[in-house]
């Protein structure tokens, strides 16, 4: 692959000014090819932690006493109407004070690194959100349907896996779309713990080299593609669940 | 740029009203950041005596991080208002009947929703001059804080945008007809009779993006600018910078956007409640 972009690089360096040094420079090449990974693995990280989260958290809030859904929903506030880059530096500068720290031979290391701490205070922030769009969801299953299924002899856990998961997932999906679109861009402040992501990385490339508007368009195009490819995916398990006759 | 979402429902992301909260929540909240200051008091107290302790330089410093906080507040005020401005124009932009009006503000729309916010910051930053000319030739630098406060009312912009689109097309389609029946011009259509139905509808909106706004404004230390979490790492440094600071002040900053936003979500839970539109 970089063999076979490099020399159109280098002629368009060479011929305009255009200085895209990330495609036909090896180590800039590598360093870039690593940053893409880790903002992936972050985005992805944080999804799956903010969707866990977000299901325990609406399982809880039906079914848990009172002081387990009033300590959700201080939870759900808490991490809502904060700012997200302030608990990131919280997690990790606040907490990660705290954390044991592991001998590597002769240098010693956090137990978590900063990418998991972004993980997690992202996986959290996110997860706030989720709650609320899973809740929503289970909500809004109409009642004559449980009734329904409640004539048909269906018990109470059978109703719950047969008939409301599948029904509430499929309502909360649009709003868990736009959720999940929006934690993926947020993963671009795991910049100010210097977690070595798409953001960060660009950001060291154009500090060496001076070529700030080629990276600036690189790190657009970066996160309008994995943006459009995330709504897009979750675009097609929503058209791929429609039941006909349910819904809009 | 396939931005799949484009209702007005899912241009806000709290749209999903919590069942029961009120002001007690929030008190209780309090309550327990004020617990997890007194512990940290407590703990710093015993651990040195030469030193001032955590809680004191944060005092000390106190009148700095809160001036830092004001600037928050004055860029969130300014990036809300031009970015209602350049927001409603590209909405109605959107359904404008001019093909290419429609695709290019659609474009603009779509890119401004899909990049994050961090990124649009570091290309306003850079990429804006550094000074700038006025008419009479003299030039002037251009503040950091302007051009970030500029740089978050676009994010804004793009999906204030989405929501006036939204809006306009939930407008019953017998309106549009009635007017023309009315022999109104398209134009005396939207000024008349679209554009202030759709007020009503956007305030909850609207107001849960400012929210999101001010959420946003920390970013602004990143580059520089002194608001309340570069001037609370300033005060850390020069309180000696020690490591049990971090946690107490990273803590009242927190606290400190805590109050000021949850009011404004609890009233914004309110009107959308009130406005509620039935179908």
């Amino acid at each position: 692959m970089f063999e076979l972009i490099a020399p159109f690089f280098h002629d368009l360096y060479d011929k305009t000014g255009l200085n895209f040094n990330i495609f036909y420079d090896r180590y800039e090449y590598d360093r870039f090819l690593s940053g893409a990974v880790i903002s992936l693995k972050l985005m992805f990280g944080a999804i799956l932690l903010s969707l866990v989260i977000g299901i325990l958290g609406a399982w809880a809030q039906g079914v848990g006493s009172r002081v387990l859904r009033g300590a959700i929903n201080a939870y759900i506030q808490a991490f809502r109407n904060t700012p997200p880059m302030i608990q990131l530096l919280f997690f990790y500068f606040g907490l990660g004070a705290f954390t044991p720290q592991v001998d590597m031979g002769g240098y010693t290391e956090p137990l978590v690194s900063a990418f998991a701490w972004a993980m997690i205070a992202l996986g959290i922030f996110g997860g706030a959100y989720n709650v609320e769009i899973f809740r929503s969801g289970l909500e809004a299953v109409p009642r004559p349907t449980l009734e329904a299924s409640e004539s048909l002899c269906l018990s109470k856990w059978q109703t719950y896996r047969h008939v409301t998961l599948p029904l509430a997932f499929r309502i909360c999906l649009p709003s868990l779309t736009s959720n999940l679109i929006s934690l993926a861009k947020t993963t671009s402040l795991a910049y100010v713990i210097s977690v070595p992501e798409m953001t960060y990385v660009l950001n060291q490339v154009w500090s060496d080299t001076i070529n700030v508007p080629e990276m600036m368009l690189i790190l657009f195009v970066f996160y309008v593609a994995v943006v459009a490819l995330l709504g897009a995916g979750l675009h097609f398990l929503e058209r791929k669940l429609a039941l006909p006759g349910f819904g809009r | 740029m396939t931005q799949v979402r484009t209702e007005t429902g899912n241009a806000r992301p709290a749209q999903y009203a919590l069942s029961g909260v009120s002001w007690y929540h929030g008190a209780i909240l309090l309550l327990g950041f004020v617990i997890v200051f007194a512990a940290v008091h407590l703990n710093s107290r015993e651990a040195d005596a030469t030193n001032l302790s955590a809680l004191d330089t944060l005092s000390l410093w106190l009148p700095f991080i809160l001036k830092g906080f004001g600037l928050n507040l004055l860029m969130s005020f300014l990036a809300m208002a031009i970015a209602t401005v350049l927001g409603v124009a590209l909405g109605i932009a959107q359904v404008s009947q001019l093909g290419v009006v429609r695709v290019a503000s659609k474009f603009v729309t779509h890119l401004f929703r899909n990049a994050p916010w961090l990124v649009i910051l570091f290309t306003v930053m850079y990429l804006l001059p550094v000074e700038a000319t006025l008419w009479g030739g003299e030039k002037v630098i251009i503040p950091d804080w302007i051009k970030a406060t500029f740089a978050f009312s676009l994010p804004v912009m793009g999906n204030i945008s989405e929501i006036v689109r939204g809006a306009i097309n939930s407008i019953p389609t017998g309106q549009w007809e009635s007017a023309e029946g009315l022999a109104f011009t398209r134009r005396q259509t939207m000024v008349h009779i679209i554009l202030p139905q759709c007020i009503k509808r956007s305030i909850p909106p609207w107001m849960n993006w400012y929210a999101l706004l001010t959420l946003a404004t920390p970013m602004a230390s990143i580059l520089g600018v002194h608001e309340a979490v570069g001037n609370a790492q300033a005060a850390m440094e020069a309180g000696g910078g020690r490591p049990e600071f971090l946690l107490p002040f990273y803590l009242f900053l927190l606290c400190l956007f805590f109050a000021y936003i949850y009011p404004i979500a609890l009233w914004t839970r309110k009107l959308e409640q009130k406005y509620a539109v039935s179908h």
